[in-house]
């Protein structure tokens, strides 16, 4: 049996020489196809002695598969050395920027406004719109501002014609909806609106979110509760709150709200004029003459009524410096708040 | 409205701080702008007087003087003012004082002049933005005291915003008595006692409109010496309400505005004749007014006139030629009480607005006007001299406000403030403002509002007054508690953030810009439209409604080409404003102007510029967002796209929206670097949708057969692929153009189109002879309806 150990250490070496599947099948053949040295072996097994027989039998069938089994393994490697070799051959920089990754951006106005939508909406606040070339009944009279109310002074109005105007507020769409719709009313009225105003702190078009709420039982404490949540909520942070008195036509009581300046949380500083409180929207109840305007009964219902600058309220929370800046259209600065 | 703090405590003293003061009146509905000093910071200033005062002899403009300031020898001081005279008195720094900002007053030479000081203005002090001179002080001033303690220096003026309602505090008496409630102290006001007549001479006063002035005080004051100077305590007085001495009787009716809140008017009695008529102007009556401005009269102006002519605005301006001049010996003084609604708008529509107007206009006390015209009286005399005439005093009474009883309930006020205010606050508030209170049942008041609340008329305002004295920031606090509303979750449509958010991802950049537009801008992308015009724009730039959204985006793809901006890709949603026979419309669009490179410069070298397809393509997913039905792309013309490149886009055979190629005139006006592909449609038709529908997905197999076929140029490929689907009818899965070939085999005008068609049965393999023959009826329809051969 000197003879099948030296074959399998002859194949074994040949095996391991093998370079690619054409040399390993060679090396196949030549032991272990039909004239190959083991089969030789085996074919040579008569020869020996009967008692010999079986355990050299055996001991050729394992040496066979014993070389078969090295065989599938040096072709594996080989097939796994190529696999190896064309991967590294594929490598590419990954580093490299993906292809046409750009994408455009929601305007911090807009964005703005889909936050304070999202806030009221949240809580059953219906966004509603309305035109914005008004009449002076639906921006004034039916707000309670009559003709030679001094208040009408305040908004610097756009006029096309005598009765034609644009809307100075975005209350008017109040009265769109108080006329057509029965309390329980819940709403928000985002939109343009315009003032016949132009200078650093003033652009003649300007965006307002104006909140409504009728029901029966609204109280001022109902308007504080709502306004302080939203403002703690759009500036993520628990400032401080304040209810001033102040005077609009449409809301009895009404109010300014002021927010702990979020430039220097209260401290005072340049854009709080060094008071650590900046005015940020003005509510109210909403006045019995407004109500009455709609045919909707005060005695039954109260409501309560806020308004608010969309820009000045983008401007604090993503610290823009300049009004202006936002109808500019300027690339560098839109492409700030993708 | 301005006042200075040391007046306001002359009536009314609550023991705290400026701060805690302005704070308080800021959180009472009074804000407080801001609170100033009323002269700069400095030391060692005081009152000196001019000795002698000699020309430099080195410098023209200069004077060499000698000052006293009562503190041994007198001070040699150089000045250059133009007034400095011998005799004057005036503030002077001392050497070693320290005026504002910090400019220390030092020994100096000028033009080899020695000086000891400094002969100050107000500006120098900062008492004023701007003198022409030096500050002359009063003969009787005292040398050598300290300025700031001779003017009473030590006070601040704070500007307090009132708003329109509160015209009751534009006076220091109507701010002390606020002041008063909210600090529950006393208010000490000034004793104004009824003037003796000391002569007999009335001049009489008819009101022919007593709807617009009910009440009506006049007073003739004879011989009175108008060289008079103003006391220095009335003009600081004035100065720190924001008013400038002018003559003393015109500063006596100042002050008394100012102090009682009585606009009041000085007439020249010479210049009156016959009697003051109070009455409406009659349409194109011509006034001048005392600022020289001629103004044409309005019917519903109301005026004061005399027998010949018309003398003043009334409550808004006197007139030129009917005041008080350098000449008067008589005034007769006015002081009467407007209906707000008579003066409210008046001095607007004549581009006015003056201290008088804005009081009237928000209502003055109309049982204020005796009291306030003896006051002016007694000042007038005690600085004029002159004689007391007997008082006019003309009456309407039915037509005064009526102060109706204001029924207030308690109950009510629970209900608005959301918390039970007890009954003996409610009617301490009450009483503490000047309320009439009588109860009428446990619970239930009636209420009168004092005659100088003009904004006190429902019981909501008397419960705002209530929350207001008791402070907005003690009332409760809480979340509303409401019923649960349904919420429509319909899949009919989509919101409008849909298409705004696909935009943004296909790299668009929304933006913002004015409805207002430049009319130029407007004709040139919509000649034939007649845009909505402003009659009041703030500038020609912004002065009419736009027609088309095109007008802000191409300004602002302008704004951004001038700034190295070459890949610009906006779109806006907004109205645009289309007029016709039947009115105004304003509809809601989307709209979009994309320019430059197709994508962002990158290392894989796609440099191409953006086209018609890339623009299309990006509105066909817009289009597709809401599902349902789908919109054509049809050849259209448009005035301000190229001929060519420019398609309407149609729904439901509805036209609904443009999109093309901006023309290349138009383009070049604009100075714009092209091409630009810009689109709008009505947003309302891409926001409704139909839910999607199931439909069973076949087991058996799909085949796919390619054909390509020659057909002329102009034919075009969207009609012929509709046409191909109508006829391979229900087999057909889909249909893909793959390929579009002009050139070289094909001969001239003629293009080549390739097309894949993908076909299946819902529930059996298709056999070859059918595939067959359903290619075969394609390209034999593609034939006849398009002159279409096959390319082989």
């Amino acid at each position: 049996m000197d003879s099948l150990d030296s074959i399998v250490q002859e194949a074994s070496a040949a095996i391991a020489a093998a370079t690619d599947n054409q040399s390993l099948d060679s090396v196949r053949v030549a032991y272990l196809g039909k004239k190959g040295k083991v089969t030789g072996l085996l074919k040579a097994l008569g020869k020996l002695p009967k008692e010999e027989r079986p355990q050299a039998g055996v001991e050729i069938n394992k040496a066979k598969v014993r070389l078969l089994d090295a065989i599938n393994l040096r072709r594996d490697s080989m097939a796994d050395e190529l696999l190896q070799a064309q991967l590294a051959q594929e490598t590419i920089d990954v580093s490299l920027p993906g292809r046409q990754a750009s994408r455009g951006g929601i305007h911090p106005v807009t964005r703005t406004m889909q936050r304070i939508e999202k806030f009221f909406g949240g809580m059953g606040f219906q966004s509603v719109t309305g035109p914005e070339v008004e009449t002076e009944y639906y921006n004034f009279e039916a707000l309670n501002i009559p003709s030679h109310h001094p208040a009408r002074a305040m908004h610097d109005t756009f006029y096309f014609k005598a009765d034609q105007l644009l809307r100075t507020h975005t209350s008017s769409v109040q009265i769109h909806t108080m006329e057509s719709q029965e309390p329980p009313i819940r709403i928000i009225c985002p939109g343009r609106v315009y003032r016949c105003d132009s200078d650093l702190t003033h652009t003649p078009m300007f965006h307002q979110v104006e909140g409504l709420l009728v029901d029966q039982g609204v109280s001022f404490a109902d308007l504080k509760g709502i306004l302080q949540v939203f403002l703690q909520e759009f500036f993520e942070k628990d400032l401080n709150v304040r209810f001033r008195p102040s005077y609009f036509p449409f809301t009895e009581p009404s109010a300014e709200v002021d927010i702990e300046c979020v430039m220097c949380n209260g401290k005072g500083c340049r854009v709080c004029s060094h008071t650590g409180w900046l005015e940020i929207l003005g509510c109210g109840l909403v006045h019995p003459k407004v109500l009455a305007y709609s045919n909707i009964d005060s005695e039954k219902y109260t409501g309560f009524a806020f308004g608010m600058g969309v820009e000045r309220l983008a401007m604090l929370r993503y610290g823009v410096n300049d009004l202006r800046l936002f109808f500019d259209n300027d690339l560098k600065f839109l492409r700030q708040f993708q | 409205m301005l006042f200075s703090e040391k007046w306001l405590r002359e009536w009314v003293n609550p023991d705290c701080s400026s701060e805690d003061l302005v704070a308080r009146l800021t959180m009472a509905g009074l804000e407080v702008d801001g609170i100033n000093p009323v002269a700069g910071e400095f030391s060692a200033v005081v009152v000196g007087q001019v000795v002698t005062c000699d020309a430099h002899p080195d410098a023209d403009k200069l004077s060499v003087c000698r000052v006293d300031v009562n503190a041994g020898e007198a001070l040699t001081i150089v000045c250059g003012a133009s007034n400095v005279r011998a005799g004057l008195k005036v503030p002077v720094a001392t050497v070693g004082a320290v005026l504002p900002g910090g400019h220390k007053i030092k020994k100096a030479k000028l033009r080899g002049q020695e000086s000891f000081g400094m002969l100050c203005s107000e500006e120098e002090l900062g008492m004023a933005e701007s003198a022409d001179g030096l500050m002359e002080l009063p003969d009787s001033a005292e040398v050598g005291i300290s300025i700031r303690e001779y003017l009473a220096l030590d006070d601040q003026i704070v500007d307090v915003d009132l708003t329109p309602n509160r015209g009751d505090c534009l006076s220091m008496a109507g701010l002390a008595r606020e002041v008063g409630v909210l600090y529950s102290v006393d208010v000490v006001p000034p004793v104004i006692d009824a003037l003796p007549p000391e002569h007999d001479q009335t001049f009489p006063v008819q009101l022919s409109a007593p709807e617009h002035c009910a009440h009506y005080a006049g007073r003739v004051i004879k011989g009175v010496d108008v060289q008079a100077a103003t006391p220095l305590w009335m003009v600081e007085k004035l100065r720190r309400g924001g008013i400038r001495s002018i003559d003393p009787v015109v500063d006596v009716t100042n002050y008394v505005m100012l102090e009682l809140g009585q606009p009041m008017h000085a007439f020249d009695l010479e210049n009156l004749s016959g009697q003051i008529d109070v009455r409406l102007a009659s349409e194109g009556e011509a006034l001048v007014l005392l600022d020289g401005q001629e103004i044409t009269l309005k019917d519903d102006s109301l005026v004061i006139a005399d027998a010949e002519k018309i003398l003043a605005l009334a409550g808004v301006m006197g007139g030129q030629g009917s005041g008080v001049s350098e000449s008067t010996q008589d005034v007769f003084l006015e002081s009467a009480y407007f209906n707000p609604i008579s003066i409210a708008g008046r001095a607007r529509s004549y581009g006015l607005h003056t201290d008088s107007s804005h009081r009237f206009e928000r209502g003055v006390d109309y049982n204020l006007q005796v009291r306030a015209i003896e006051r002016a009286s007694a000042l007038l005399k005690q600085i004029c001299g002159g004689e007391i005439g007997p008082l006019v005093e003309v009456t309407a009474a039915d037509q005064l406000p009526q102060a109706k009883p204001i029924c207030l309930r308690q109950a009510r006020v629970e209900q608005l403030l959301g918390f039970a205010m007890p009954a003996e606050q409610i009617q301490d508030v009450m009483l503490r403002l000047g309320m009439k209170v009588e109860q009428s049942t446990p619970g239930e008041w009636q209420v009168i509002a004092p005659s100088y609340r003009f904004d006190v008329e429902i019981e909501e305002d008397l419960i705002e007054e209530l929350g207001r004295i008791y402070g907005y920031s003690n009332l409760p606090t809480r979340m509303p508690d409401m019923k649960m509303q349904v919420q429509k979750i319909s899949e009919d449509s989509i919101a409008a953030i849909r298409i705004a958010n696909c935009l943004v991802d296909r790299d668009y950049q929304e933006a913002i810009t004015y409805s207002f537009v430049d009319p130029k801008m407007q004709v040139l992308l919509d000649p034939e439209a007649s845009p909505l015009a402003l009659a009041n724009p703030i500038s020609t730039e912004l002065s009419v409604m736009r027609t088309t959204l095109w007008a802000g985006l191409l300004k602002a793809l302008q704004h951004n080409q001038n700034r190295q901006q070459d890949r610009i890709r906006f779109f806006e949603m907004g109205h645009r404003f289309i007029t016709s026979s039947e009115g105004l419309t304003e509809q809601n669009v989307l709209a979009g102007a994309v320019t430059g490179p197709r994508f962002e410069e990158s290392w894989t070298g796609d440099k191409q510029s953006v086209d018609f397809y890339d623009v299309k393509g990006d509105l066909e997913v817009v289009l597709g967002l809401a599902g349902g039905v789908s919109c054509q792309f049809e050849a259209a013309s448009h005035p301000s796209l190229h001929p060519g490149q420019c398609c309407a886009i149609v729904k439901n055979g509805q036209k609904i929206g443009y999109l093309g190629a901006l023309h290349p005139k138009v383009q070049q006006a604009l100075s714009l670097d092209g091409p630009i592909y810009l689109f709008e449609l009505q947003l309302s038709s891409v926001l409704g949708g139909a839910k999607a529908g199931f439909e069973e997905i076949s087991k058996f197999p799909e085949v796919r057969r390619d054909i390509a076929v020659i057909v002329d140029k102009g034919v075009a490929a969207g009609q012929l692929m509709q046409g191909v689907e109508e006829v391979a009818g229900e087999l057909l899965r889909n249909v893909t153009l793959f390929d579009v070939y002009e050139g070289a085999g094909l001969g001239n005008g003629k293009k080549s189109l390739a097309m894949g068609l993908t076909l299946q049965h819902a529930s059996r393999t298709l056999n070859d002879s059918e595939v067959n023959s359903l290619i075969d009826s394609v390209v034999s329809f593609l034939k006849q309806e398009f002159n279409a051969t096959l390319r082989d």
